[in-house]
C-alpha cells in the first residue's frame, strides 16, 4: 500500500482545514474581483456539482460510469419543462430535478453494480445514449434537436428575480453547491463513507466485514444521480435553456476527464478539475473548437502516463517529498 | 412485405458483417490482453481516409487500396502498441477508458485538421453498382460483395489462430503469459503483432465501409458504442461472440431505421441493455 493510499484510510479529521476555508472564499473574491464572469464562474460551479457526484461513484466506490450526463440531463430537463408548463418556482424545481433523476438512478443501479467494469462501462453508456435517443425523438416534449425554450423562472423565494448579469444565479449555484458539498463532505468522512472505500480497495473482503456491498453501491449510486440531476435542474434554471447535449455521451466523457484531471475521490479535485477545465476550453476553443479537442486528448493521455492521480493527486505528492525533506534537517 | 423482410435481412447481415470485422480486433485487445481501447475506431478511420486518398489523389484501384488500408493501420497500431499501449497493459481499466478517450479526441481533431469536416464520398467501381439477382431476390452488389469478403477473411483469421504456429501462440500469450514466456515466446513481440492484426483488420473494415458506413472526423466516437456494442454483447475475447453478436445488432439496427424510423437508434441501445442484462459476460463465453 501507498503512503497516499495509507493515509487517506486512516481515521477521518473531520475539522475544517483553513486551506479549505480559503478555497470556498475563492468563489466570493471572484465576485468581487471579475463581473464580468459571473457566468463562467456559475457555470463552473454547477458543472463541479455535477462532477462531485460523479466523483462519489468513481472516485470512492470505484464504479466507473461514461453515461452519467443522463442523470444531469434528467435533472435539466424535469427542471425545465415545469418551469415551461409554468411551474417556476426555482427550489422546488430543482427538488424535482433531484427526485426524478434519484428515482431514475435508483432504479438503473441495480443494473449498474451486478456486472464489472466493462458491462458497467456498456450498461451506463446506453442508458445515456437512450435516454439521449429518446429527447430527441420525442421532440413535441423536448423539442428535440433545438431545445426546450420559452422557460419562465420564477423569482428565488419569491423575491429575488434571474437577472441578466448573473448576480442571482451566482449566488444562488453557490450556496447549492456550498450546502451540497458539506452535506457530502459529512458522508464521505462517515463509516458508510469509509465502506465505500474499502469498497473500491478491495470488494472481495467487504462482506466479511458485515458489509452488504450492492446495497452500499445502490444507494451511493442513487445519491450521485440525484446530485447530477439537482446541478442539471440548476443549470437549467441558471441558464433558462435545455438542450440534447445535456444528456449526450460527450459531456458524460467530458466529466470524466475533468474528475480525473482535478483527482479521484478527494472531493476537491472535482471542483478543481472542473474549473481548470472551462476556463481552458473558454479560452482555447475560442481560437478553434478542433485544436481544444486535440488539447484535451493530449491532456488525457499525459495524465494517464505522467501524473496519475491528476492535479490534487500531483500536489500531494510533491507535499510529501517536501515533508520528509524537513524533518531530516530539523 | 416478404420481400421486404428478405431484403432488411440482407443489409443488416452486410452490415452486421462489416461491424464485426471491425470489432474483431477489439475483442482480442479487451477480451484476452484485457486493455478497455476505446479508440478502435481510430484505426478504422484511419483505413477509410487513406483507402478514400488513394482512390480519390493517386487513382489506386478499389480493390488494391483495401490492402493497403489495413497495412496503413496494422503500421500505426504496431507503433502505438510499443510506444504507449503496452505502458498501461497493467494499468486500471479507468486509466485506459481515460487514455484511449484522449486518443480517440486528438484522431477526430487531427482528422478535421487535415481533411476538414465533410464526409468524403466514395467512388466504387462500375461493377459493384446496382443490384444483382440472388436466389429471386435483388441484392446491392456492394452488399453482397462485402458479405463476400468478410466470410473469406473470417475463415482465414479462424485458420490462423486455430491451425498456425503464430496462432497457438497467441492462445497460449494470452492464456498464460509466464508460463508462455517460460516456454520460449516472445510475448510482448506476439502481443504487439496481434494489436497490429487487429488494427489492420480494424483499418481494412474502415475502408470497405465508406460506402456504408459513410466517413468524417466524428467517425471513431460515432461508431464507438456499436465496436464496444459488438464484443460488449457477444463476449470479449471470443472471434464466435462477436460474430453472432455483430450480426443480431446489424439486423436490428437495419430493421429498427426500416420499419420504426421514429424510434430509430432506440431500439439497438434498449436491445444492448438487455441483452447486457441477460448475458452479463456476454453471449458467448472464452474457454478458460
Amino acid at each position: 500500500m501507498t503512503p497516499l493510499q495509507k493515509r487517506q484510510l486512516n481515521l477521518p479529521n473531520d475539522r475544517w482545514k483553513p486551506l479549505e476555508i480559503v478555497f470556498w472564499l475563492m468563489p466570493v473574491a471572484a465576485y468581487f474581483f471579475f463581473p464580468g464572469y459571473l457566468v463562467l464562474i456559475s457555470q463552473i460551479m454547477i458543472i463541479g456539482l455535477f462532477a462531485l457526484s460523479l466523483d462519489l461513484i468513481l472516485g470512492y466506490a470505484g464504479i466507473v460510469s461514461l453515461g452519467h450526463a443522463a442523470f444531469f440531463g434528467l435533472g435539466a430537463y424535469t427542471a425545465g419543462l415545469l418551469a415551461v408548463h409554468g411551474w417556476g418556482e426555482p427550489l422546488s424545481g430543482l427538488l424535482a430535478g433531484a427526485v426524478v433523476a434519484g428515482v431514475f438512478g435508483f432504479v438503473t443501479s441495480f443494473l449498474v453494480v451486478r456486472g464489472q467494469d466493462l458491462t458497467r462501462l456498456m450498461v451506463t453508456m446506453g442508458i445515456c445514449l437512450m435516454l439521449h435517443e429518446a429527447a430527441n425523438k420525442a421532440s413535441f416534449i423536448t423539442g428535440g434537436v433545438d431545445g426546450l425554450s420559452g422557460m419562465m423562472v420564477g423569482k428565488l423565494f419569491g423575491v429575488f428575480e434571474f437577472d441578466l448579469n448573473g448576480t442571482v444565479a451566482f449566488w444562488y449555484s453557490f450556496a447549492v453547491l456550498f450546502i451540497l458539498f458539506v452535506v457530502l463532505r459529512r458522508v464521505v468522512k462517515s463509516p458508510f463513507g469509509l465502506s465505500l472505500i474499502g469498497i473500491r480497495e478491495g470488494v472481495r473482503r467487504m462482506p466479511s466485514l458485515g458489509v452488504n456491498v450492492n446495497r452500499r453501491l445502490i444507494a451511493i449510486f442513487t445519491a450521485a444521480a440525484a446530485i447530477a440531476g439537482v446541478a442539471g435542474a440548476l443549470l437549467a434554471q441558471t441558464t433558462q435553456f435545455v438542450g440534447l447535449d445535456a444528456l449526450g455521451f460527450p459531456r458524460s466523457a467530458e466529466l470524466l476527464i475533468m474528475l480525473v484531471l482535478g483527482g479521484t475521490g478527494r472531493l476537491y479535485g472535482a471542483l478543481i478539475g472542473a474549473a481548470v477545465f472551462m476556463v481552458a476550453q473558454d479560452y482555447i476553443a475560442g481560437l478553434n473548437p478542433a485544436y481544444w479537442q486535440f488539447y484535451i486528448g493530449l491532456l488525457l493521455v499525459l495524465i494517464v502516463l505522467f501524473a496519475r492521480g491528476g492535479i490534487l493527486g500531483g500536489l500531494e505528492k510533491i507535499a510529501q517529498r517536501f515533508k520528509p525533506s524537513r524533518k531530516e534537517q530539523a | 412485405m416478404l420481400g421486404n423482410l428478405a431484403g432488411v435481412l440482407f443489409d443488416g447481415i452486410a452490415y452486421g458483417s462489416l461491424l464485426f470485422l471491425i470489432s474483431v480486433g477489439l475483442s482480442v485487445t479487451m477480451g484476452m490482453m484485457n486493455f478497455i481501447n476505446l479508440a478502435h475506431g481510430a484505426f478504422a478511420m484511419l483505413g477509410g481516409y487513406v483507402s478514400v486518398m488513394l482512390l480519390s489523389r493517386l487513382g489506386v484501384p478499389f480493390l488494391a487500396s483495401l490492402p493497403l488500408a489495413f497495412i496503413a493501420s496494422a503500421v500505426v497500431g504496431l507503433v502505438l502498441e510499443r510506444t504507449l499501449y503496452r505502458r498501461l497493459y497493467k494499468a486500471s481499466h479507468l486509466d485506459q477508458v481515460l487514455f484511449s478517450i484522449g486518443l480517440t479526441f486528438m484522431s477526430v481533431a487531427a482528422a478535421t485538421f487535415f481533411f476538414g469536416p465533410t464526409q468524403q464520398p466514395v467512388t466504387l467501381p462500375a461493377w459493384l453498382h446496382g443490384q444483382v439477382s440472388l436466389f429471386g431476390l435483388d441484392v446491392g452488389a456492394y452488399r453482397l460483395f462485402l458479405i463476400g469478403i468478410v466470410v473469406l477473411i473470417t475463415i482465414a483469421l479462424g485458420l490462423l489462430i486455430e491451425r498456425t504456429r503464430f496462432g497457438a501462440q497467441i492462445r497460449a500469450s494470452v492464456d498464460n503469459q509466464t508460463a508462455s514466456a517460460g516456454l520460449g515466446i516472445n510475448v510482448s513481440l506476439v502481443f504487439s503483432l496481434t494489436f497490429a492484426l487487429g488494427s489492420g483488420l480494424a483499418g481494412l473494415g474502415g475502408g470497405l465501409g465508406i460506402d456504408v458506413l459513410g466517413l468524417d472526423p466524428t467517425f471513431p466516437i460515432k461508431y464507438m458504442v456499436y465496436f464496444l456494442l459488438v464484443v460488449a454483447v457477444g463476449g470479449a475475447g471470443t472471434i464466435k461472440g462477436p460474430l453472432l453478436a455483430a450480426l443480431i445488432l446489424g439486423v436490428f439496427d437495419v430493421a429498427g431505421k426500416y420499419y420504426v424510423p421514429e424510434i430509430g437508434a432506440f431500439v439497438i441501445y434498449a436491445l444492448m441493455v438487455v441483452l447486457l442484462i441477460v448475458f452479463p459476460a456476454g453471449l458467448v463465453r472464452r474457454k478458460a
